[in-house]
């Protein structure tokens, strides 16, 4: 996750939008059951209403030719998205992967308290445990395949 | 033709009840769950997100379940229910050379920077039936080893460096799009790459396979093979810049093939390119090495006339869907079509009869 030296205290916008993007990218993947419980923990049930009801939908994902070349339609996926307004005006946004309106809802809620005061909350007890449990995930993976590197080597076949 | 029938209502009915209970099969055997699919029949899950051309392997689950295992159905379905989504919108460019690999092969340079990972494959097993699963095994938990932070850079990067391998111009024109304009031939490299990606597996690969066997051969090499993690992002309207809203599994294949120069290119390798949703490695090598047998008129060779250099040949029949419909439509009521049928043949045998009849007196 980036630095986060924006925030409430008026620094450059730039690095709020760094900031935000990196947590609401890490709410788009996490895992339902686990973001539910680290909110639900929370009791922070903050009083909103709807901007944008939770709607599913899809994103077409694009590819590049060759990696790197020109792009090309990959096939879509699904997505959640939902849109909503603190009492105090802040607003929050979420687009989330799959089918999940509670995530997206627990995601554009936590996406409106961390533009404010709550974030010391949120950022210790939410934030970090999600980054911490997809850091966790992502290094399981890579363990595993860092025992299957191999070492091919061309036998000498005597020819000459 | 077609003509519509009306009645049957009650046997249609009755035929989905019986379909109900045969799917779910003799109920003294536990019922299969979604989450049984999703975790231990991921490659079917992972072709069924693929041609189905959707991303959500719980929906692909619940698809294959339905279809009581018949996967050109669960496609059919999960392509049917896309149909019902509103679109929010077209991700950035996924960066595939950021991937996080859970497997990374080249068959060109053994010594390729970032190592060769052999990850979960089928390749080295020896095919012979594992009776052990037929019994609870317990599995023992997979080795681990410390994973290097190092990169892994393309292979096709060390041949572009050297100007070896065909340029891969990057263009960030808005690609055609098969889902929402009726496909134009013929078409661009982008529409091809769409239609191969969703096309069928068995399609894809037969075609493929004919190149290696002559049929508009192209010498291909595996320059390199990726599975693995990608993120995806989005501009987000709202928010005035680009967030991930996902991650998504990937198969990755970048062929390298001989080519000798024709009156338009200097010699120099050239490329082939498959990309497709999920761990679906065969699929990935046999799309590049269409994609590449179809870039003959782009690279100046010669059209030989063989099957996977036909464009509209390929991507009028590459879709399992379109062709799935129209063969099987095939068996519903054509009692007025057949009817005409069959009258054309009694006139035409009369008329043969009454010819040899005039004929012998």
């Amino acid at each position: 996750m980036t630095a986060r030296q924006g925030g409430a205290d008026g620094t450059a916008p730039e690095a709020d939008d760094a900031a935000r993007k990196a947590w609401m990218s890490l709410l788009a993947k996490a895992p339902a059951d686990r973001l539910q419980g680290l909110w639900d923990g929370l009791a922070l049930a903050p009083q909103y209403s709807w901007l944008r009801q939770p709607e599913i939908g899809t994103t077409m994902v694009r590819g590049r030719m060759g990696g790197t070349g020109a792009a090309f339609n990959l096939g879509e996926m699904t997505v959640t998205r939902c849109s909503l307004r603190l009492e105090d005006g802040r607003v929050g946004h979420a687009y989330v992967q799959g089918r999940d309106a509670a995530r997206a809802c627990i995601a554009a809620q936590v996406d409106a308290l961390m533009q404010g005061p709550e974030r010391d909350t949120l950022e210790p007890a939410l934030i970090r445990p999600l980054e911490e449990a997809q850091a966790a995930a992502a290094d399981a993976r890579a363990t595993k395949a860092a025992a299957t590197r191999v070492e091919f080597f061309t036998m000498v076949r005597g020819e000459d | 033709m077609y003509v519509a029938v009306k009645g049957g209502e009650r046997a249609i009915e009755n035929a989905h009840a019986w379909l109900a209970e045969e799917r779910r099969g003799d109920p003294s055997v536990a019922e299969l769950t979604l989450d049984q699919i999703r975790e231990q029949l991921k490659l079917a899950v992972n072709r069924v997100m693929a041609e189905g051309s959707l991303f959500d392997p719980d929906l692909a689950a619940l698809a294959i379940k339905q279809a009581r295992g018949d996967l050109i159905e669960a496609i059919f379905l999960i392509r049917a229910y896309r149909t019902t989504l509103p679109r929010f919108g077209m991700s950035l460019p996924v960066d595939t050379g950021a991937m996080a690999c859970i497997r990374r092969i080249s068959a060109t340079f053994k010594d390729a920077p970032g190592g060769q990972v052999l990850g979960p494959t089928f390749d080295y097993t020896h095919r012979l039936l594992d009776f052990k699963l037929a019994a609870d095994g317990v599995v023992p938990p997979a080795a681990e080893a410390p994973p290097r932070s190092a990169p892994m850079p393309r292979v096709s990067g060390f041949l572009d460096r050297e100007g070896l391998i065909q340029d891969e111009p990057e263009s960030d024109a808005v690609p055609p799009d098969l889902t929402r304009q009726p496909m134009e031939l013929p078409g661009t490299r982008a529409l091809r790459l769409q239609a191969l990606t969703r096309g069928d597996e068995g399609f894809v690969l037969g075609m493929a396979y004919s190149t290696q066997r002559g049929y508009g051969r192209n010498h291909p090499f595996v320059g390199e093979l990726r599975i693995g993690m990608v993120a995806v992002e989005m501009d987000i309207p709202e928010l005035g810049f680009a967030i991930e809203i996902g991650e998504i599994e990937v198969t990755e294949c970048e062929t390298v093939n001989q080519f000798t120069g024709s009156k338009s290119e200097p010699p120099q390798f050239t490329r082939g390119y498959g990309l497709v949703m999920g761990q679906t490695e065969r699929k990935a090598i046999s799309m590049a090495l269409v994609d590449r047998a179809l870039r003959w008129k782009e690279l100046g060779e010669d059209n030989v006339g063989a099957p996977a250099q036909d464009e509209e040949f390929v991507l009028y029949h590459s879709d399992n869907i379109q062709a799935t419909g129209f063969l099987e439509h095939i068996k519903l009521p054509h009692y007025v079509d057949f009817q005409s049928e069959l009258e054309l043949v009694r006139k035409l045998r009369r008329e043969a009869s009454g010819a040899q009849a005039e004929a012998a007196e």
